[in-house]
């Protein structure tokens, strides 16, 4: 049980996958946060893939300002993904609502609508000031070992592995 | 029986949240209905907090990927109320930030589109020579994508003898570049059959819907702002880039031709950049007057109304962007078509949400 618990850990950390959502940003900051997937800055080659599915990811990148229509959908996304998750907001919209602060259909930064983990500054954030701010969260998802989910998972990976063990084809026939 | 299907907001496809209604029957798309809201912030009513120069910094932030181009827009409009004269140095430098954001804009959306008919290769490359110009833009102005070089009155930044023989060191690369990847786009298979054919617009429709830029350009109609001959492009010799045949493959013709206009404008420019000032001292503007000005955006024709009342807050700032315009022709070439093509089909109007919604 306790390779397994130890293997889940250290392959969500070494190979973290992300969804970005887009709440009311500009497009400076998304469009920074796909060069940071292009051949200059290629977060691929250390694992880091971008997905469509919350389901799958790991870490959330929220770039701009929460509105009152988006709230719903990033709260929606947020719900869906898995423990144990890492929000990061990209941008200063991201992080307090920016210069659209003052607008009448902002709420604020995305911290008012779910947890925040990680705030990367900038107007737009630079590629690497991002992918500085996903190692940071990772850090974080590191503290966050042995919740419920890992656990699970882990218990069903033991239990493939003695179903295999313990299948009578695989015995050896003497 | 018909199916109703949601695309987006959250779409793998799109950076971001456009969301369309899609009525199916059987894979064939009969109807699309948008659903706008997710991008709103209200800017244009954030005239009533910031004075007459901070909102350049406002309008900035409309879009991040045509920013300079929202922002001279603006400076012109203010400018226009006030009278004031641009020394001629600031109309070219300007211009030549504008069209390396053209440049930027179509680079990113052609790997865009390699990305949604999945051609991964093809978004890679786009992309690393797109960073060639964002380097331009870091070197010149200091930041990436939102380079906050207009002010009313001029520009704040210059270029240096040196900085010039770089930029055009680098677009001459940049043209070398756009000739490797150009038979990929022409001749290739798997570009050709996502898009030739797919999403056709005509002539007629193209004009009745009022589209705009490459989509209006696309359909056969020689339509461009720029050659009204605003900022520089006066000084600039330049035939709008058309093509006929009103499908998704035309209107990504017309944007990878604008490359090549792209980088000849800027080298044009560059030939003839006038010396002298780069601003003149604009004190406590407090426009009074009502102004529309119009431009070309990467995404087709953009108008700015400004309305001043004598004080140091405007009225009223007016913004019709591209996408809004061009939201109706895409509505009219979806339906006939089968979901599989939808990405791509609205990816050819090359969406702008942020734009659009404000």
């Amino acid at each position: 049980m306790g390779f397994f618990k130890n293997l889940v850990e250290t392959s969500r950390v070494k190979s973290p996958w992300i969804v970005h959502f887009d709440c009311g940003s500009c497009n400076g900051c998304d469009i920074e946060v796909l060069a940071c997937l292009t051949p200059l800055y290629d977060v691929e080659r250390f694992g880091i893939l971008n997905i469509g599915n919350p389901k799958h990811a790991d870490i959330l990148i929220v770039s701009g300002t929460v509105n009152y229509r988006n709230a719903k959908a990033l709260r929606n996304v947020y719900d869906q993904m898995p423990e144990p998750r890492a929000v990061i907001a990209i941008g200063a919209c991201g992080t307090s609502g920016g210069i659209f602060r003052d607008a009448y259909n902002v709420v604020g930064g995305v911290d008012k609508v779910i947890p925040v983990d990680v705030y990367v500054p900038g107007c737009p954030a630079k590629p690497e000031a991002i992918i500085d701010g996903v190692v940071l969260a990772l850090a974080k998802l590191k503290e966050r070992r042995s919740t419920k989910d890992t656990d699970a998972l882990a218990e069903e990976l033991h239990k493939a592995r003695e179903f295999y063990a313990n299948r009578e084809d695989r015995k050896v026939v003497e | 029986m018909s199916t109703i299907i949601p695309f987006g907001p959250q779409h793998p496809v799109l950076p971001e949240p456009l969301h369309l209604k899609i009525t199916l029957k059987d894979e064939i798309v009969t109807e699309a209905i948008p659903m706008l809201g997710y991008v709103h912030r209200g800017l244009e009513t954030l005239v009533s907090l910031k004075d007459v120069d901070q909102m350049v910094q406002v309008v900035e932030r409309v879009c991040g990927i045509c920013s300079c181009i929202h922002a001279h827009t603006y400076c012109m409009c203010v400018e226009g109320i006030l009278g004031i004269e641009v020394p001629q140095r600031a109309e070219f430098l300007r211009i030549i930030w504008s069209e390396l954001h053209r440049m930027h804009s179509h680079l990113l959306w052609l790997g865009l589109l390699a990305d949604a008919f999945g051609m991964e290769s093809l978004f890679m490359h786009c992309w690393r020579i797109r960073e060639r110009v964002m380097d331009v833009m870091e070197a010149t102005a200091g930041n990436r994508v939102i380079i906050s070089v207009n002010k009313v009155g001029g520009v704040r930044r210059d270029l240096s003898a040196d900085q010039i023989r770089w930029i055009r060191q680098v677009i001459d690369e940049l043209e070398a570049e756009l000739d490797k990847i150009k038979p990929v786009l022409t001749n290739d298979y798997t570009v050709k059959k996502r898009t030739v054919g797919v999403g056709v617009l005509t002539k007629e429709q193209a004009y009745e819907l009022g589209a705009v830029g490459p989509v209006l350009r696309g359909s056969g109609v020689a339509q461009d702002a720029r050659m009204t001959g605003y900022g520089a492009y006066k000084y600039v010799d330049f035939e709008p880039v058309v093509e006929t045949d009103g499908d998704s493959w035309a209107r990504t013709m017309v944007r990878f031709r604008e490359l090549y206009q792209a980088i000849d404008i800027v080298r044009q420019l560059i030939n003839k950049l006038p010396d002298g000032e780069i601003s003149v001292k604009v004190k406590a503007a407090k426009p009074e007057g009502e102004i529309v000005c119009r431009s070309e955006q990467p995404r087709g024709e953009l108008m700015y109304y400004v309305k001043g009342n004598g004080s140091k807050f405007l009225e009223r700032v007016r913004i019709r962007t591209p996408t809004f315009a061009n939201v109706p022709p895409l509505l009219a070439m979806l339906p006939g078509i089968e979901m599989a093509d939808v990405p791509v089909v609205a990816l050819s109007i090359d969406p702008c949400i942020s734009c659009t919604e404000r």
